[in-house]
């Protein structure tokens, strides 16, 4: 496992280099978190159609693995991609549009929650099917390779996807082709209301990753500056042509698999998600910053304040935006 | 990346020969390989073997291991791998084969690579080939010889080819590989040893037009693939009685050039519509109902199907012939369709 990094060197540089990582990762954790829980009001008030899958309590993965990539660097994300989206990069106005189903969406109001995406951030797109953005990703490793260029592809799915043939399939793809691609396991315990003890044997999903001859790394999930030191040296290995790499973070969903609420018998206990709580990723992240003086409660308090302000801006922006014109309702079947 | 989607059609030019089916798709993949670096070759055993059926013959000594590519007996990653490839720019071909092996990837093909470009809101391009062979007629029995175009003719957002000899395999081919949208070209065991006349140049035939490969004024019949050749063969019997068959190769599937296939039977006021594959909910049903809504007061009977009976494809030889439609079930039905007036 990765060792946090609150300790302090004693070389400024270096303290500056953490200090602003560890801004960085509050900074996306942040605006995830303030997206979601605006995104399940706005679904709780009726005024989302669809489905929604909520990210909130897995902040520190999608953080922590963003932090360490490059723009030009792929992603593909699963059913619950809001987290990945955002910390990628995508703006929030193409993000709340979609989930509006305005014309001004990142799918033209095609897609919806479940595909949000932004080719020009390398956000390849959520995606309705577990485990089906895996080979995806190794694809874009592919192309990467092909053309001879060092940005590498990052493909998140959950303990659950592992069970899934296409999974299997990649993973012994990418290893065989040693390809630049990690393969990152946010393992919150649950494939969507099942519990890991009753869809798979194993404790550790990353034991997965030794049959296919590919090295891995199991990370605390809540300790965003840990999610970030792995995916840092994973990166490094693929960018070095070193092959794929599989990270499992443990982690935990605050909401419940879709919307917000909604308990149609008790999967896991109220308990069980207060402990999780307890060990909250951005909490954490801002105990340990204020501890060691990286950052002020005044700057923390200012990230929140200008994201609330921003969300409250795009939200606002999705609410006024056309919807789209029926007339276009075959637009994008095929390319020209 | 190319941008061109459709090349022109090239009409054989003086230095055609006669070739394989199986050369001629070999010819036409090397020509596209040659002229476009983003073009790569992924599948089981295509690149070493060269194909096992010799799709491949020869690319790997000239393409080499970086453009043709050996992968572990993996469908639904093989074809991952030329989604995100082709989203990222790359004109992947992937090669599955043998058809029936398309319900081991169907997730990868029907709902990542046709809905991609509908779902980013346009902003990107999956100019992803999947070849494959198809058709009953080997002896492969019923899970290596099905006709499963409609399957994949029912999915916005995929094309789909049906090459009936040699010259279509090519230019179909070549326009496939251009083309920005996920194709499947579809090649049809029986026909792999067959030969037509191949112009040696590069060529595209345009997708989504339909070729009339007969003229007739009594009877239209619309065959797929390799049905194209039972149909000019039993256009050929008939004309010896005087019966002027015209004979309707769509040549894509999908899109479907329903215009060409209405006009004709317009002037023949007869259709049969032929194809391999089972005729429960085959496209011949589709084809029927697009006729009869755009031409209904044109026809003096009602259209007709041929296809294989609501079956697996039996491996016994004799039952193997009974069940896939022939010359003779072709000519029988347009009799039947002459019948009525």
């Amino acid at each position: 496992m990765a060792q946090r990094a609150s300790k302090k060197s004693a070389d400024p540089a270096a303290n500056q280099a953490s200090a602003q990582v560890v801004r960085d990762l509050h900074e996306r954790m942040v605006r995830i978190r303030l997206f979601e829980t605006e995104a399940g009001k706005l679904m709780e008030a009726g005024k989302l159609p669809g489905f929604l899958h909520l990210y909130v309590g897995q902040e520190a993965v999608a953080a922590g693995v963003m932090a360490a990539l490059r723009d030009d660097d792929q992603i593909t994300s699963t059913h619950r991609g809001h987290g990945h989206a955002v910390a990628k990069g995508v703006s929030f106005k193409h993000m709340y549009s979609e989930l509006y189903g305005r014309v001004t969406g990142a799918c033209l109001g095609r897609g919806g929650s479940m595909h949000i995406n932004d080719v020009s951030l390398g956000m390849l797109g959520a995606n309705g099917i577990v485990g089906a953005g895996i080979p995806i990703a190794v694809g874009a490793a592919f192309a990467a390779q092909y053309r001879g260029e060092d940005n590498i592809a990052v493909t998140f799915f959950g303990d659950g996807a592992t069970n899934i043939g296409a999974f299997h399939e990649a993973a012994n793809m990418a290893a065989i082709l040693h390809l630049p691609v990690l393969f990152i396991c946010e393992n919150n315990g649950y494939a969507e209301f099942t519990p890991q003890s009753k869809h798979m044997l194993i404790t550790d999903v990353a034991d997965r990753a030794a049959s296919y001859g590919m090295p891995s790394v199991i990370v605390d999930g809540m300790d965003a500056v840990a999610v970030h030191q792995a995916t840092v040296e994973a990166v490094v290995r693929a960018r070095a042509g070193e092959g794929p790499m599989f990270i499992e973070a443990k982690t935990y969903r605050y909401y419940d698999h879709q919307g917000v609420k909604g308990l149609r018998h008790p999967y896991r206990s109220d308990a069980e998600v207060e402990e999780w709580k307890a060990r909250d990723a951005i909490d954490l992240l801002e105990a340990s910053a204020l501890a060691d003086g990286t950052a002020t409660r005044a700057e923390l308090d200012d990230t929140w304040r200008r994201t609330r302000d921003e969300i409250a801006e795009a939200i606002a922006y999705a609410e006024a935006s056309p919807l789209p014109d029926t007339a276009d309702l075959l637009l994008n079947v095929y390319s020209g | 990346m190319t941008t061109v989607s459709e090349a022109p059609a090239v009409a054989p030019d003086v230095t055609s020969r006669k070739l394989t089916y199986v050369k001629a798709f070999n010819e036409g993949l090397a020509q596209v390989m040659r002229e476009d670096e983003n073009v790569f070759v992924a599948g089981e055993d295509v690149a070493g073997y060269g194909g096992v059926f010799r799709m491949f013959d020869n690319l790997l000594d000239e393409f080499g291991p970086r453009r043709m590519i050996d992968t572990p007996i993996s469908e639904a990653a093989l074809v991952g791998l030329g989604v995100g490839a082709a989203a990222r720019g790359l004109r992947p071909v992937v090669d599955l084969m043998f058809m029936d092996f398309i319900g081991v990837c169907l997730d990868q093909i029907v709902n990542q690579a046709a809905k991609m470009k509908y779902m980013f809101g346009g902003s990107v391009s999956v100019p992803l080939t999947i070849t494959t062979a198809s058709g009953a007629g080997l002896g492969a029995a019923a899970q290596h010889s099905q006709s499963l175009e409609a399957w994949l003719a029912h999915v916005p957002g995929l094309k789909v080819v049906m090459p009936c000899d040699a010259y279509t395999a090519k230019g179909l081919t070549v326009s496939a590989i251009r083309d920005n949208n996920p194709v499947v070209v579809m090649l049809n065991k029986v026909l792999l040893g067959s030969k037509s006349e191949v112009p040696e140049q590069i060529y595209g035939i345009p997708l989504g037009q339909a070729h009339t490969a007969r003229h007739g004024s009594d009877v239209t019949v619309i065959a797929l693939g390799r049905m194209v050749g039972e149909a000019l063969a039993a256009a050929e019997e008939l004309a010896a009685e005087g019966i002027e068959v015209e004979v309707i190769d769509p040549r894509t599937v999908q899109p479907l050039d329903t215009e060409t296939m209405i006009a004709s039977v317009r002037r023949t006021n007869r259709v049969l519509v032929v194809h391999e594959a089972v005729t429960f909910g085959g496209l011949g049903g589709e084809i029927a109902a697009q006729i009869q809504d755009a031409a209904f007061d044109y026809l003096d009977a009602p259209v007709l199907r041929i296809g294989a009976p609501f079956s697996p494809v039996p491996f016994s030889p004799v039952l193997e012939k009974a069940y896939v439609p022939d010359q003779a079930r072709i000519v029988q039905g347009c009799r039947r369709l002459l019948e009525r007036s």
